[in-house]
């Protein structure tokens, strides 16, 4: 039956309807996310009822002052972090993927969370303050600048021994465990900033305030049409490195890009929240068993799945234990980890079939 | 169409025009090829190929096959001359090259979950960012149902077996339409079946676009009736050229592959290459 419909359409046709079932995806994508997004602000330890989370939202001035403490300067900024830090660390992870040719490519596994949870603790430990530009900018800047020393080990050892092998990942891991030792030692030196810096190895939405989530969006708009300029020599680098290069795409220069843009994104992110795992890992492959590898579609998808999964973490770290509100990353973990091995197990059957 | 004709007669008349004339098609003059300081391909002269047909590069492992075609693709950095209609392919930037030169690499295509609709599209969109929407989609439209391609068009590739997906890849290619071709040893993951239709079909497409095509192949007999043309490389350097009936001697054989063969005529009439047996390496 199908196959009868088919052969009276064009190839074009049916690569158009093709074409609007992903941006249907997309849609729904996004629909989810903004549902994910109410739940996320109706949910918290002081039970503010739904009407009165929503009229305070749309109209601010008719609040008492307690509730609107409680809504705009704690719940708002929570909800729209963790959007914020799911869609930069999809997004990163998706063109990590992609440029690294490697499906276990993130910035948590490959170790520039934890080159960039040094940067900031240098910041912090030094009191680098940017020039007089204050904590909102200092702090990304050397992380960023931290991810970045992470990301170019990574990228010459792309370059003298291509992407795709497997020593990309184990060389990650090791530039993991290697930057972690340096911040077990920054802790054991520095005893002020010692807890700002614990605090980043959890990962929590607690410090989330307007100004950072202003340079958070900031970052993530402009990496993520950046990176959408690049989308079709990304899908035409799925096919071989050689294949692309062929096309008229350079290799190296994007992959540099790309790595740059990754520094940014999960730099900025892990300066305000701290290290968020498996979001960047798992946000991507869940995009992709959606919708497919062009990247026009993925690109988008990943940022979106990434926003989805913090939002349902940031819930989940409201209600898991009544009362209290738990650091996100401790509730990323303990749920990306399942899914973690679920995506190694798939990865091996694919390789096996 | 009317560029096509252009070429068409530009090459057609390339013969009989004055030699101070730049001939049509690829001319080599002393292309050479090295890794660091080791030189692995070394003086290749070659006179203009032929159009429209599919030109054979033969030789042992190492002889250089792979490394002349990615210089000539630009993945590899080159000295001496290659002249493409005249232009010399070192001195054009990566977008014209990839407009005129299309390369399709030894292993396959990546199993992505790409259909492979959108695996072609995506290589014709980086390849050819001139051409207008319609054009794309006519022209996938056509290589897929010349490749035989049409039902699998929205399977993803890691869904295809790998005949199938050589197919794909050479789609991605051919969609491109380039005025020269470069596959390295394209048939050499396929059965019988694959080869076969791999090789029909880009014949078919070589022929009728009066396109250049230089293709690394191991499979002397396969070469020899696809191919009128055939290039003999050994350690670097050319050593023969001409029609597979004309060239492929025993003595060839020995120089070029270190064996003892025989070359007999099978009943299509194209030479057939026996091996019998491999000399001890000097």
């Amino acid at each position: 039956m199908i196959a009868a419909q088919n052969a009276g359409m064009t190839l074009a046709e049916r690569y158009a309807a093709c074409v609007r079932r992903r941006v249907a995806v997309l849609s729904a994508l996004l629909l989810a996310l903004g549902l994910i997004f109410l739940a996320d602000l109706a949910t918290g330890p002081s039970g503010l009822p739904w009407q009165t989370v929503w009229q305070g939202v749309l109209d601010p001035q008719h609040l008492d002052v307690g509730t609107r403490v409680i809504l705009w300067d704690v719940r708002l900024p929570y909800a729209v972090m963790a959007v914020l830090v799911g869609a930069a660390l999809g997004l990163a992870g998706a063109q990590m993927q992609t440029v690294l040719n490697n499906p276990l490519a993130s910035p948590f596994t490959l170790g520039l969370s934890a080159a960039a949870t040094v940067g900031a603790s240098l910041a912090l430990i030094t009191g680098f303050s940017a020039w007089g530009l204050g904590q909102s900018i200092a702090l990304p800047l050397c992380a960023f600048g931290g991810a970045a020393v992470g990301a170019l080990l990574i990228h010459l050892l792309a370059l003298r021994w291509g992407a795709s092998v497997n020593s990309v990942v184990l060389f990650g891991i090791a530039l993991m465990f290697s930057f972690e030792a340096l911040l077990w030692l920054l802790q054991y030196v520095a005893d002020n900033a010692l807890q700002q810096i614990v605090f980043w190895s959890m990962g929590s939405l607690g410090r989330s305030t307007w100004p950072r989530i202003g340079v958070l969006a900031v970052v993530v708009l402009v990496c993520a049409l950046w990176t959408q300029s690049q989308a079709w020599a990304m899908t035409a680098l799925r096919s071989g490195e050689d294949h692309a290069r062929s096309c008229g795409v350079a290799v190296e220069r994007l992959r540099l890009v790309s790595l740059i843009r990754v520094c940014l994104l999960s730099g900025t992110a892990l300066a305000f929240v701290g290290t968020i795992g498996f979001v960047g890992l798992v946000g991507p492959h869940m995009a992709r068993l959606a919708l497919g590898e062009d990247h026009r579609f993925f690109l988008p998808a990943s940022a979106l799945a990434g926003a989805l999964m913090l939002s349902c973490a940031s819930i989940l770290s409201k209600v898991l234990v009544p009362g209290v509100v738990l650091p996100i990353g401790i509730v990323t973990a303990l749920v990306g980890v399942p899914v973690f091995m679920l995506l190694v197990v798939r990865h091996q059957k694919g390789l096996r079939e | 169409m009317n560029a096509q004709q252009c070429c068409f007669t530009a090459a057609a008349r390339s013969p009989a025009a004055p030699a101070t004339e730049v001939p049509a098609g690829l001319v080599l003059r002393g292309l050479g090829v090295s890794y660091g300081s080791k030189a692995v391909v070394r003086d290749i002269d070659l006179a203009p190929l032929p159009t429209g047909c599919v030109v054979a590069m033969v030789g042992a492992n190492g002889a250089g096959k792979s490394s002349t075609l990615r210089a000539l693709a630009g993945l590899n950095p080159m000295s001496g001359q290659a002249l493409l209609d005249g232009d010399d392919l070192a001195a054009l930037d990566p977008a014209t090259r990839a407009r005129r030169v299309a390369y399709m690499p030894q292993s396959l295509p990546q199993a992505s979950s790409l259909t492979v609709y959108e695996s072609v599209l995506s290589a014709v969109r980086t390849a050819c960012p001139q051409l207008g929407t319609a054009v794309v989609h006519q022209r996938i439209e056509t290589v897929l149902g010349d490749l035989g391609l049409r039902d699998l068009a929205m399977r993803p590739l890691l869904a295809l077996s790998g005949g199938q997906r050589q197919m794909a890849g050479l789609a991605q290619l051919l969609v491109r339409e380039p005025r020269l071709l470069l596959l390295d040893e394209p048939t050499s993951a396929l059965d019988l079946r694959w080869q076969l239709c791999l090789m029909e079909a880009l014949r078919r497409h070589v022929a009728g676009r009066q396109a250049l095509c230089l293709m690394a192949v191991h499979d002397l007999n396969l070469a020899a009736r696809f191919c009128s043309d055939m290039l003999v490389m050994a350690q670097g350097r050319l050593i023969a050229r001409g029609a597979p009936g004309r060239i492929l001697t025993p003595d060839l054989l020995r120089r070029a592959y270190g064996i003892a063969a025989r070359v007999e005529t099978c009943s299509l009439g194209t030479p057939l290459v026996i091996a019998e047996r491999a000399f001890d390496p000097e």
